[in-house]
């Protein structure tokens, strides 16, 4: 399928621009890297808002945390690497512990990192963050989605982290999308097996489901950008209506959005599953198209992945 | 001799020995808070609460801008705890200020408390931020300064940070970019003790030399002896008066301060008080109130 394509990071860099027109006590925390998440824009608008802190995450995240206590907003925003497991326990503790309103963007997150291999992906900060208790975690999809999160994120109360792509990517969605948090949202109906996305993999999982359809398999698929708090109530409806699932997410199937949709699963309906996502391993530079065919992100591997989960769907009700 | 200097609020006053003594007897005050706690309680960071008690008085008694009535005034003073491990000393000297009540100290790291084995801004409201984590204390100083700045508000912006903990890179990404933003709303005080955790600091990679270290960083740096409550004061008067630049005040303190048998003992980072032992300190300590029975009036 062809889709029409749009940065992500750019739209990362413009919406930081537009709420700085709108929220006054937003600033913008860089670690060295404003050039390639784009958070320059902010920078030469209001310079005075931006907060350069050098190659030091560590601090990045403590001035955040200083900053927010004084009533400030502060979004913390650097590579998904960096923003993330570089500063762990700055997180963990003066952020998540203490409850405290830092936004922290992790942008280049999963393998879509511009070519630039494995230094600079990052697949398991969804894994390391979501078991921090006070923390909110969101993956985007699109631009649009992106957009919204980001406005989203002005509003909200504690810990916050944003997991953003880099790259010309698929557009989803369009002006109107309205993001809900801790919601899921179904954009194709289907009754024998539902693909759950979380984050950029979106297109794929539609694509997938095209392909299900023409075999005469009724997929659904629903986006869940929220991947903690996640969103229980419709993971067991589908658990409970559908019967089969699976999961996509540009992110270690172990721990990330996989990890959290088994976890509901097994405690509610457990029903057969399948993920898609990095199998547990380490990736490296390429093209992007390279990259998600090496690790079997695209869509033949979604729809042999939801024929896998309707087989064992069947089994289970011989 | 008496020395004209500036409190908090820019009034000029004179220090004079009747006063230092009264802050003296707080801090025996203090100390035997401690002692109790740590004897009650049966354990607790010994060494590390003692070495700062003329630093904590000194900051709650006469430094600090704090409204005792409202953990979360506004227009407070931001004081951090980045050695949460000296959460003793600090609960004691809340106490002594009236900000907590003294019966409270009996509940020290038991289930439920307020008073938690680091200090926790989650439990207690006097704690701006829960540490213990060593490190990360700076950071955020640093963070409040700069809010405070932006705020056009006269907020200062207090951390004080162990000895060992300056070992943590994190310290040092704190203080490159205090400088970068000319932070002089920002105080540093490290506790130099000299040991950490059970052992002297020489077996480790050396932070010495270590003022020089925080001006090559751009900092002002002032070397005090760290128990002495006049050079204390004196250096916060000092740090107040810079320009530009963040302080940092080393004071040179003595681990397990005013209790014979822990002073200088890397044995005594943290250890079990026996009734014999708190016998002994609290005899040391009520000489030493004795002494300085006519100033018992501080409030």
């Amino acid at each position: 399928m062809e889709w029409q394509k749009s940065s992500l990071r750019e739209a990362l860099g413009k919406t930081l621009l537009e709420l700085g027109g709108k929220v006054p006590n937003m600033l913008v925390i860089n670690a060295d890297l404003r050039n390639s998440v784009k958070s320059i824009y902010f920078m030469n608008e209001y310079p005075e808002r931006t907060i350069e802190v050098g190659i030091a995450e560590q601090n990045m995240i403590g001035v955040a945390v200083g900053l927010s206590m004084m009533g400030f907003i502060p979004f913390a925003v650097t590579f998904a690497r960096f923003a993330s497991k570089r500063a762990a326990d700055q997180i963990s503790l003066s952020v998540d512990y203490c409850r405290s309103n830092v936004r922290i963007v992790g942008a280049y997150a999963g393998i879509f990192a511009g070519a630039q291999g494995a230094s600079q992906q990052m697949i398991d900060d969804t894994a390391a963050l979501r078991s921090m208790p006070n923390m909110t975690v969101i993956d985007t999809a699109d631009v649009h989605e992106i957009r919204a999160v980001l406005h989203y994120a002005v509003e909200h109360e504690g810990p916050l982290y944003i997991r953003i792509g880099r790259d010309m990517w698929p557009v989803i969605f369009d002006e109107n999308y309205e993001f809900r948090f801790g919601k899921g949202t179904w954009l194709r109906e289907g009754g024998d097996v539902v693909l759950l996305n979380s984050g950029v993999l979106l297109p794929y999982a539609l694509e997938a489901a095209d392909v299900l359809s023409a075999e005469g398999i009724d997929a659904g698929v629903i986006n869940m950008p929220t991947v903690k708090p996640i969103d229980v109530d419709l993971i067991n409806d589908v658990a409970r209506n559908v019967g089969a699932i699976v999961t996509l997410e540009n992110h270690n199937i172990l721990g990330g959005f996989g990890g959290a949709v088994a976890e509901v699963l097994v405690e509610n309906y457990p029903v057969p599953m399948e993920r898609i996502g990095i199998r547990d391993e380490y990736s490296e530079s390429a093209p992007n198209d390279d990259l998600a065919e090496r690790h079997e992100l695209t869509a033949p591997h979604v729809a042999a992945a939801a024929r896998r989960a309707l087989k064992r769907k069947h089994k289970l009700a011989l | 001799m008496a020395k004209a200097i500036t409190d908090r609020d820019g009034n000029h006053y004179f220090l004079d020995q009747t006063e230092v003594n009264q802050i003296k007897y707080v801090c025996e005050l203090v100390r035997k808070d401690i002692l109790e706690t740590l004897h009650f309680v049966g354990r607790g960071h010994s060494g590390p609460s003692l070495s700062i008690v003329e630093i904590l008085v000194t900051l709650y008694f006469k430094e600090l801008r704090i409204n005792p009535e409202d953990p979360k005034w506004s227009d407070r003073d931001r004081f951090i705890l980045s050695k949460g491990h000296g959460a003793v000393g600090y609960y004691a000297v809340l106490a002594q200020r009236g900000l907590i009540p003294r019966e409270e100290l009996k509940t020290f790291e038991t289930l439920g408390t307020r008073l938690q084995g680091s200090v926790d801004s989650i439990w207690l409201p006097w704690v701006e931020l829960t540490t213990g984590s060593l490190g990360q204390g700076l950071s955020v100083s640093l963070g409040i300064a700069l809010g405070a700045k932006r705020l056009g508000n006269d907020i200062r912006s207090y951390c004080l940070l162990g000895d060992g903990e300056t070992q943590e890179g994190n310290v040092w990404e704190a203080a490159m970019a205090a400088a970068k933003f000319e932070q002089d709303n920002l105080l540093a005080i490290v506790d130099w003790n000299g040991l950490q955790g059970g052992v002297t600091l020489e077996v480790m990679p050396s932070l010495e030399p270590f003022l020089p270290k925080w001006e090559a960083f751009g900092w002002h740096a002032i070397e005090v002896p760290g128990n002495d409550v006049e050079a204390l004061l004196n250096a916060y008067h000092e740090a107040r008066h810079v320009k530009g630049k963040p302080t940092v005040i080393v004071a040179r303190t003595t681990k397990g301060k005013g209790v014979s048998y822990m002073e200088n003992k890397v044995e005594w980072h943290s250890g079990k008080v026996t009734d014999e032992l708190y016998e002994q300190a609290a005899s040391e300590i009520n000489a030493r109130l004795e002494a300085l029975s006519d100033y018992s009036v501080l409030k």
